[in-house]
């Protein structure tokens, strides 16, 4: 089978709006969560989040296609667009034909939706915004990428609340290993700080009032963000024949179902997950250094995601270095698995592993060596990066160093 | 207003878990009621609803058994009725 490899990687984030500025808050231990003042959140019990501020639609897109696209398909297509210019690709009409878009995102543009039915309810109209549908669509993240680029091959959205686009990117890795698509672009975007939204994890009782704090025995929560991130995969040989510079490689994949529980994860599920990755890398457990966590700063997972970590790895589990990037750039639902592999690539090509920011104070549960507060210079020769979602499904992605 | 703040309390908790009222008494543990984490959120909304109160996330995790729930409760109602003297 083909190595496959990361040959560009964009994103767009509440820590930076490019690739290299996300990378320097990482390394720099930058949180992106504050509180909101708004309307909206005047009307909610939490107020902070990690909102994209800066960000000009028309910066980065031509100005006939903003109106057509919601914040989440804006986000998925900037990231697109600066993950296809880093990689150099030139797509040829063959290429353009196979090439795959596979995208994740939990709640898509239903933003859009919320707008109509403030028409409907509220302003008592008898009519919604034609484009309600086209906005709405979760699809549509990877409908305009497909547009921008005239990719016409296989491309599609996965929904699987925060592991979306996990599963995105495990997918079109399998693509491209297997030959089914020359080259793939993969990842997630999400805009979930919307009103009804906001209401809805209000009701969930699992947001932070102040910041995130993953492992972190005073943890209180998860916060929300918003932004996207996208890569380009390539077979090695197909990216090396060109001159292009690989960032890291993607080794493997596992999924898993918990079949538990709607809301509670279990240990098992996500370990199971951990070692299909890891045996589809063909991987030991030994070689992984650092795991980029799924570490929401929930109280349940951050629990329940060291059990599992301890079932894989055993004693070699007090060897790895841990991290939750969520501490800094928050909880981006169905972007998050792309963000978080974003940083997982940028982490092996740096040396250099991103810390858990907000931590305070050790937890029993969650005793772990998590890079507590300040990046940590160390070069490892392969990592994992785990998203686990509600509903109990896993997707975890391996990475090895491409040196 | 004939029930008593503990039996609509021992009412929601029986709604919401689908189970018949008699099997819910004021010394029942939320284990024994198989009441988990999801449970625990569909019980504060209802309880939410039913006295039109507001319970503090933080407050609500503080919460071991029925009598610590059904104290809080009647806490926040007496809070509510001190606030809005006309009722």
């Amino acid at each position: 089978m083909p190595r496959v490899v990361i040959t560009g990687v964009g994103v767009i984030s509440p820590i930076g709006l490019t690739r290299d500025a996300f990378w320097r808050s990482l390394v720099a231990g930058t949180c992106g969560i504050h509180a909101i003042h708004s309307p909206d959140f005047d009307q909610i019990r939490f107020k902070h989040a990690a909102d994209i501020e800066g960000f000009v639609p028309e910066d980065h897109l031509a100005a006939k296609d903003i109106s057509l696209m919601d914040r989440f398909a804006q986000f998925a297509v900037v990231a697109a667009k600066e993950a296809m210019a880093q990689s150099g690709l030139e797509l040829t009409p063959a290429m353009r034909e196979e090439g795959a878009v596979v995208t994740g995102s939990c709640i898509g543009g239903r933003s859009a939706e919320e707008i109509g039915y403030r028409e409907l309810y509220i302003h008592n109209r008898n009519r919604v915004h034609p484009l309600t549908i086209p906005l709405g669509m979760a699809n549509a993240g990877a409908s305009h990428i497909s547009m921008q680029f005239g990719i016409q091959g296989p491309s599609y959205t996965i929904s699987t609340a925060c592991a979306s686009s996990a599963h995105s990117i495990g997918q079109a890795f399998h693509m491209v290993r297997s030959g089914s698509a020359p080259f793939a672009l993969a990842g997630g975007s999400e805009a979930p700080l919307y009103f009804g939204n906001l209401k809805a994890w209000e009701a969930m009782r699992v947001i932070s009032k102040d910041t995130c704090r993953p492992f972190s025995a005073d943890r209180s929560g998860l916060v929300l963000g918003e932004g996207g991130a996208m890569l380009v995969l390539e077979p090695l040989e197909a990216a090396l024949a060109r001159g292009a510079k690989p960032i890291a490689e993607i080794v493997g994949f596992g999924m898993s179902a918990d079949a538990c529980h709607i809301t509670q994860p279990s240990a098992e599920g996500p370990a199971r997950a951990m070692r299909m990755a890891l045996r589809d890398a063909g991987l030991a457990p030994e070689q992984i250094g650092y795991i980029n966590a799924h570490g929401t700063a929930t109280e349940v997972n951050d629990r329940t995601e060291t059990a599992a970590i301890r079932l894989v790895f055993g004693a070699h589990a007090d060897k790895l270095a841990i991290s939750s990037t969520k501490s800094m750039h928050a909880h981006t639902l169905g972007a998050a698995g792309a963000i978080e592999a974003a940083a997982s690539a940028l982490s092996l090509a740096n040396g250099i592993l991103p810390p858990t920011v907000n931590y305070t104070t050790p937890d029993p549960a969650c005793d772990l060596d998590v890079i507590p507060n300040a990046a940590r210079t160390q070069q490892v020769e392969a990592c994992l990066s785990n998203s686990f979602a509600f509903g109990g499904l896993n997707a975890v992605l391996a990475l090895r160093n491409f040196a | 207003m004939s029930d008593s703040i503990q039996d609509r309390v021992l009412k929601i908790i029986a709604s919401t878990r689908r189970i018949p009222l008699e099997s819910v008494r004021p010394d029942s543990t939320f284990e024994e009621l198989g009441v988990d984490s999801l449970d625990r959120l569909n019980i504060l909304f209802d309880l939410e609803s039913e006295f039109d109160i507001e319970i503090d996330d933080e407050e609500a995790k503080k919460v071991q058994n029925i009598p610590e729930m059904i104290a809080g409760i009647t806490h926040l109602v007496e809070a509510k009725a001190k606030a809005t003297p006309e009722s």
